[in-house]
């Protein structure tokens, strides 16, 4: 097919020691991109959106006209019935029994899977269309119940106790759970044994715990029984109860699939193995675990049942851990709803948006941390330290 | 050409006696410091985890002993006339829990499909993240959101549910007049249905988080064989990544009804509480074990928290239990099996 170029060196007889860059023929037809194998042709495309449409119009017929089924639900639920029929028909007028089955999953599953992402969306939506009212005003950030009626507008009080609250909770619930989950995954995977065994079976139990059994243990043992007020400290207790199997289970994991060529390698260098633990494998499971301890965070701060019973409610800012009421975001919004009045529940909507924006940073965070690193950044970072 | 051994046995001139060096396991210096700290920490551990489960138990001791085998078949819990038992919380319970997952369980597997399987590989990523968000979303969020928004039309369905499957007793509601021109709307709200609504949202996250790193997990050889004998996308599934996802598919879904028998703030917002066994999901009223405790740990006397921690000690086992069999079904399956 292809000639050589004329003014080209003659082939059969090679200039020793050259090369020469081919050249190509300009007669030659231009390159044609093949077309793509995984991409549905035409007539596939116009079968499965053509089928959407029609039952986009079915359904209209059948709900708001044939049958008396008013409201968006029953239309929507009849446009996906009507989809999946309209669908299966047409592919059973020219494909087979196969196609057929194979559209009707798949759209069966696509429609599915994005009802639970309209779910999520429409929760994310509906609390932030609810609360922005009273989270717009600057003072639901920086003031606190104190003195506030219930029925006060939104330019008065805010829940400043009730973040902060939250974060001296969870900070101290962290900083109990850090060290004893990860420790205790590093001893469950670095050290091992049969006592080890003993502790894994033990919190993989453990994670079952129910989240208001933690706190009504809590409850009985420290205010019940030991004779302590209720307060911020023995919510953290209650929520590190609860965190605490959750981050040693999940930083086990993570720790377990650190590949054993990299301990092998450290271990026949002549590290020890605290150093081996320290210096290479806790390093190269450092995303994991701050991805478990961030989402073991993002769980408890959302977490109200253990809070309800071990901290009671305090209208006012409060710092101290120890003594006395404190309030914290779950709590407040489960407060307010229950107190029945609108401007308590608008303020509960606040609240959860605020909570929802607490956890959505730290989900972003995680994500962050969860990034592997470039070793360019790391090398700058070590030379600047 | 003969080689010759060295003759070992004979002693060399100028020799010096070598030992074999010792070989131990047992770890020295900063090593062994660090093991035995290790396994300080991992026992402390133990005591507090090891703890709850022992507290509860020696604290439910003397409920059990004075109301005897009464405490799992009365229905009441009215400390005042010293009647207490489980028997309607525990089945509202697994009420609750059961609509939870019927509704949760083919969300969480289409999801899961969708996204190991449908989704464009660019999407993946964010779709993972967007289940986690979601899984992590506060449980008295969820609680807002179906008690305040989803509530009326989730009355409204049950009492379609009561016009059009009235046999079934799940369905019928008592006094609920579903066949007349205006129902009593008042009877098909605030029912283990909704509640049921609202714990299927907290726990189909954490369901399809399971079945998708398990749908993930298929050898990729196994499914381009499919492909390549001709299977469409649907028959690779159903052959291929189905099978291999069995363990995942079970265990996650016994995972998230462990989490959705003691879910507890959505579940107190929205039941009004009653103690009475109900054939009927879509009727008014009902109670679990957790809504249980949070309604009445303020004002409980010391034999009635007792009591409270007997209730939860009966929920803490039998999510162990179901959260145990899940780990086993995980475990088993072909799963996970290399991670190096």
């Amino acid at each position: 097919m292809t000639t050589l170029d004329r003014n080209g060196p003659d082939l059969s007889q090679p200039a020793p020691g050259k090369t020469f860059l081919p050249s190509y023929d300009d007669d030659a037809p231009p390159p044609v991109p093949r077309a793509s194998l995984g991409r549905m042709t035409p007539d596939e495309l116009f079968v499965r959106a053509g089928a959407w449409f029609a039952a986009l119009g079915l359904a209209w017929v059948t709900t708001q006209r044939l049958l008396p089924m008013p409201g968006i639900p029953w239309f929507l639920l009849a446009w996906f019935f009507f989809g999946l029929v309209v669908t299966a028909v047409a592919t059973a007028a020219t494909g087979t029994w196969i196609d057929v089955k194979d559209r009707v999953a798949a759209s069966l599953v696509t429609g599915l899977a994005l009802f639970v992402g309209a779910a999520l969306v429409s929760v994310v939506t509906y609390v932030a269309v609810k609360g922005y009212k009273p989270v717009i005003n600057l003072n639901f950030w920086f003031d606190d119940m104190a003195g506030v009626g219930p029925k006060d507008a939104f330019d008065q009080g805010g829940i400043r106790h009730a973040i902060i609250g939250s974060l001296i909770e969870i900070g101290i619930a962290v900083a109990i759970t850090l060290p004893l989950g990860v420790g205790t995954a590093v001893f469950m995977t670095e050290v091992g044994g049969t006592f080890a065994r003993i502790v894994r079976t033990l919190v993989e139990a453990m994670t079952a715990l129910p989240s208001i059994v933690a706190g009504l243990f809590i409850y009985s043992v420290w205010i019940i029984a030991l004779g302590n007020p209720r307060s911020g400290f023995a919510a953290s207790l209650a929520l590190s109860v609860m965190m605490l199997p959750i981050i040693a289970r999940a930083s086990d994991v993570v720790l377990r699939v650190v590949p054993g060529g990299l301990r092998e390698a450290s271990l026949a260098l002549g590290a020890s193995r605290w150093r081996t633990v320290w210096h290479v494998v806790l390093p190269t499971a450092r995303p994991g675990l701050a991805t478990a301890l961030i989402l073991g965070i993002a769980r408890g701060i959302g977490e109200t049942s253990p809070v309800l019973l071990t901290s009671g409610a305090a209208d006012f800012t409060k710092t101290n851990p120890f003594e006395g009421a404190m309030n914290s975001l779950p709590l407040f919004i489960f407060g307010n709803v229950r107190s029945g009045n609108d401007e308590g529940i608008q303020r509960a909507y606040g609240a959860a948006l605020v909570l929802l924006i607490l956890v959505l940073v730290l989900f972003v965070v995680a994500r962050l941390l969860a990034r592997p690193r470039k070793t360019t950044s790391r090398r700058s970072s070590k030379a600047g330290s | 050409m003969t080689t010759t051994l060295p003759d070992l046995d004979r002693p060399q001139p100028g020799e010096v006696d070598v030992k074999a060096r010792a070989i131990s396991r047992r770890s020295t210096g900063a090593d062994a410091v660090f093991t035995h700290g290790s396994r300080v920490v991992g026992a402390s551990v133990l005591v507090i985890t090891g703890g709850v489960g022992v507290f509860l138990g020696l604290q439910a001791v003397p409920t059990f002993k004075r109301y005897g085998l009464s405490f799992f078949t009365e229905q009441q819990w009215s400390p005042d006339t010293d009647t207490i038992g489980i028997a309607a919380v525990l089945v509202g319970t697994f009420q609750v829990a059961l609509v939870a997952m019927v509704i949760a369980f083919p969300l969480a597997l289409a999801t899961a499909l969708y996204i190991s399987e449908y989704a464009p590989a660019r999407l993946k990523a964010t779709l993972v993240s967007m289940v986690d968000l979601m899984a992590a979303v506060p449980s008295v969020i969820y609680g807002l959101f179906v008690a305040l928004l989803i509530m009326p039309y989730a009355a409204d369905l049950s009492i379609w549910f009561d016009r059009t499957l009235g046999w079934l007793p799940i369905f019928a509601v008592p006094g609920g007049e579903a066949d007349s021109p205006l129902p009593a709307l008042s009877q098909y709200g605030f029912s283990s249905f909704v509640a049921g609504i609202a714990v299927s949202m907290m726990v189909m996250p954490m369901a399809c988080a399971v079945m998708r790193q398990v749908f993930s997990q298929t050898p990729p050889g196994e499914k381009e064989a499919a492909l390549a004998l001709g299977a469409s996308t649907w028959g690779m599934i159903r052959t291929v990544v189905l099978p291999f996802g069995r363990g995942g598919i079970i265990g996650g879904t016994m995972l998230a009804m462990g989490r959705a028998l003691g879910e507890t703030i959505a579940v107190a917002l929205i039941l009004s509480p009653s103690f009475e066994i109900k054939a009927s999901v879509t009727e008014k009223g009902g109670s679990t074990i957790s809504s249980l405790i949070a309604n009445r740990f303020g004002d409980a006397s010391t034999s009635q928290l007792s009591a409270l921690l007997a209730a939860g000690l009966v929920l803490f086992l039998i999510t162990l239990l179901i959260n145990t069999l899940a780990a086993i079904v995980v475990n088993r399956s072909r799963s996970g099996a290399d991670t190096d």
